[in-house]
């Protein structure tokens, strides 16, 4: 790399020209690549969309041979169908309910144990702060087994107690949490300490309000990840009733009889809370999900 | 002095107390119970007799453990090396993009990993649908111009459900990427430009070495997820010849839910806890030994 130290004015004009000619080269090959780009995204979202348009089409437009990409007689009956004659609304509850409270006690225990391990000075300590960093890889699906056992034992299996209970083992979000708050400078704590502020306070009224965004990004993607998790709300309970929608709309299929319509539109119901928060707050998500994978962005 | 002291072990304590409290309850007694139930022969509930070793033995030896098992390291295969260069690919190209395209086109790969699994096998079993699926038309292609039900035909499934897979998860594993991409400085490029360095030269010159470290941590990451692979395979599976498409939590879910083996289920708990955390210490020192944290 020798050609940037030079400055003289002579030079300048060749190399103008040079870079210009490179540009007009690369651009020929970029645009290909732009274009497989994009086509890719197209073809990437088609799924999504032929799914969602399939829930706006009558069921004899459905399975007629074709692709049609948009119905010739919009319909929502699909829609009405299952929001009266399933028991989607009270999955919709239980799922709104089971992961509301999982966010709410991951969010704020992982704060108190994130601060805690960042500011405070207390025997164990380092203990804790290595068992939750080798707790980062633990396999949850691995424990489904003593986790029904002791679910059973507790007499929470078939509640939503039980769903909730296992979903709180968190120790990615507490290691954020500390990461984030020994980044605060020592300042404030100084300063706020020698105006005669408790741990409380300190915690209530500088870290947090400090780091808000780290709380929105960790509380949203935890709520995302309660929503969409299958495996442990698929076995902790068996009642339709305390279903949650993620369960419910693969458990309780042969209720609706054989209809693609139906069967998509209750899918579709399925995801709109977590497209929508998706949507909404994008930043955020993706600040999460980086966070949650080791990376500080 | 010793006052202040102790009120910042009682805050502690108040502030620890509730994750302790969970974490001691719903990991390190189910971990250790679990090491505890697969020395028995108990069933999911209830006690059982001291076997030692047994149940590792009788896995050693029991045939749909080992298809499980293979199934599991096939369906890893399938899923993350792909999963990994298409991402690399899809983070190239986006990254390339500049404002609102780059947010539409992010979007539009990032959209179907935060749908809930069941959401992506109603759409994927609607696309696939034996008589009016959309995908049965390229199906026919390679079919004589029959269709042919994808999920139930058993040299498919495995692929179609890593194909799934991929799908769902793949703008996580670009997402990434592209933070790796963006952290090399667009300097570099612009000397190597200079000096006349071929599109080509620059991507393995540069953008390859330094996407490397994060090329290891989207594979392992991805390693370790497809590990624990149970509810996709379990949705797809369901209704046809189970036992062809097993893999590791399937069998672990299957011993203890349907036969109620809660010893042998442990046994095989264990096996996938301890390949689980073998591999993510290897990540963990692959990582540091490459720099990426």
């Amino acid at each position: 790399m020798t050609a940037s130290v030079e400055t003289g004015a002579d030079l300048v004009a060749p190399l103008a020209s040079r870079r210009l000619a490179r540009l007009r080269h690369l651009d020929l090959v970029g645009l290909v690549i732009t274009l497989v780009t994009v086509v890719g995204a197209v073809l990437w979202a088609f799924p999504l969309y032929w799914g969602l348009v399939t829930t706006f089409k009558p069921e004899y437009e459905v399975v007629r041979p074709g692709v049609e990409l948009w119905p010739q007689h919009f319909t929502l009956e699909n829609y009405a169908h299952v929001l009266l004659q399933t028991k989607i609304g009270l999955w919709y509850v239980n799922s709104l309910i089971t992961s509301g409270a999982v966010t709410i006690i991951v969010v704020m225990m992982a704060a108190g144990a994130g601060y805690a391990i960042s500011q405070l000075e207390f025997p164990g300590r380092r203990f804790f702060w290595w068992m939750i960093l080798a707790s980062f890889m633990i396999p949850i699906p691995a424990l489904i087994v003593n986790h029904f056992i002791l679910m059973s034992q507790l007499r929470v299996i078939n509640t939503l107690a039980g769903v909730v209970g296992p979903q709180l083992i968190a120790p990615v979000t507490v290691i954020i949490y500390k990461q984030f708050f020994d980044s605060v400078p020592k300042d404030f704590r100084e300063a706020a300490v020698i105006d005669g502020a408790s741990e409380f306070q300190l915690l209530f009224r500088i870290y947090l309000p400090m780091n808000w965004g780290v709380t929105t990004a960790l509380a949203i993607i935890t709520f995302i990840a309660a929503w969409n998790l299958f495996l442990w709300p698929f076995l902790a309970v068996s009642s339709e009733d305390k279903m949650n929608i993620t369960v419910g709309i693969t458990q309780v299929h042969d209720a609706f009889g054989v209809s693609y319509g139906r069967d998509l539109a209750v899918a579709m119901l399925a995801a709109m809370p977590v497209a929508v928060i998706y949507l909404i707050f994008q930043r955020r998500v993706t600040q999460a999900i980086m966070l949650s994978a080791g990376i500080k962005g | 002095m010793l006052r202040s002291k102790r009120s910042e072990y009682t805050t502690a304590a108040i502030l620890m107390a509730p994750f302790v409290v969970i974490y001691g309850l719903l990991f390190v007694y189910p971990t250790i119970k679990m090491a505890q139930l697969s020395l028995t022969d108990a069933p999911l509930i209830g006690a059982g007799k001291w076997v030692g070793l047994d149940n590792y033995y009788r896995l050693a030896s029991d045939r749909l453990f080992s298809v499980a098992v293979w199934n599991t390291v096939y369906f890893v295969i399938l899923s993350v090396v792909p999963s990994t260069l298409v991402a690399m690919l899809v983070a190239l190209g986006v990254n390339r993009l500049k404002g609102w395209t780059q947010s539409v086109v992010l979007a539009a790969f990032f959209l179907p990993y935060i749908l809930p699994v069941s959401v992506v096998f109603r759409i994927w079993s609607w696309m696939f649908d034996k008589d009016f699926g959309i995908a049965q038309n390229a199906v026919q292609l390679f079919n004589n111009g029959q269709h042919l039900s994808i999920f139930r035909t058993i040299p498919l499934f495995m692929p179609a459900v890593a194909f799934v897979t991929v799908w769902w998860l793949l703008g996580f594993n670009v997402l990434l990427f592209i933070a790796g991409l963006r952290n090399i400085s667009t300097e570099i490029y612009e000397a190597a430009g200079l000096d006349g360095a071929s599109r080509w030269a620059q991507f393995t010159r540069i953008t390859w070495p330094l996407v490397w470290p994060v090329t290891v941590l989207v594979f392992t990451i991805n390693l370790i997820l497809q590990l624990k692979i149970f509810d996709q395979v379990y949705l797809f599976a369901n209704g046809g010849r189970v036992g062809a498409t097993m893999v590791m939590v399937q069998f672990i879910f299957t011993e203890a839910f349907q036969m109620n083996k809660g010893g042998l289920a442990a046994a095989a708990s264990v096996v996938l806890f301890v390949l689980i955390v073998v591999l993510s210490v290897v990540q963990f020192q692959l990582l540091r030994a490459r720099g990426a944290r």
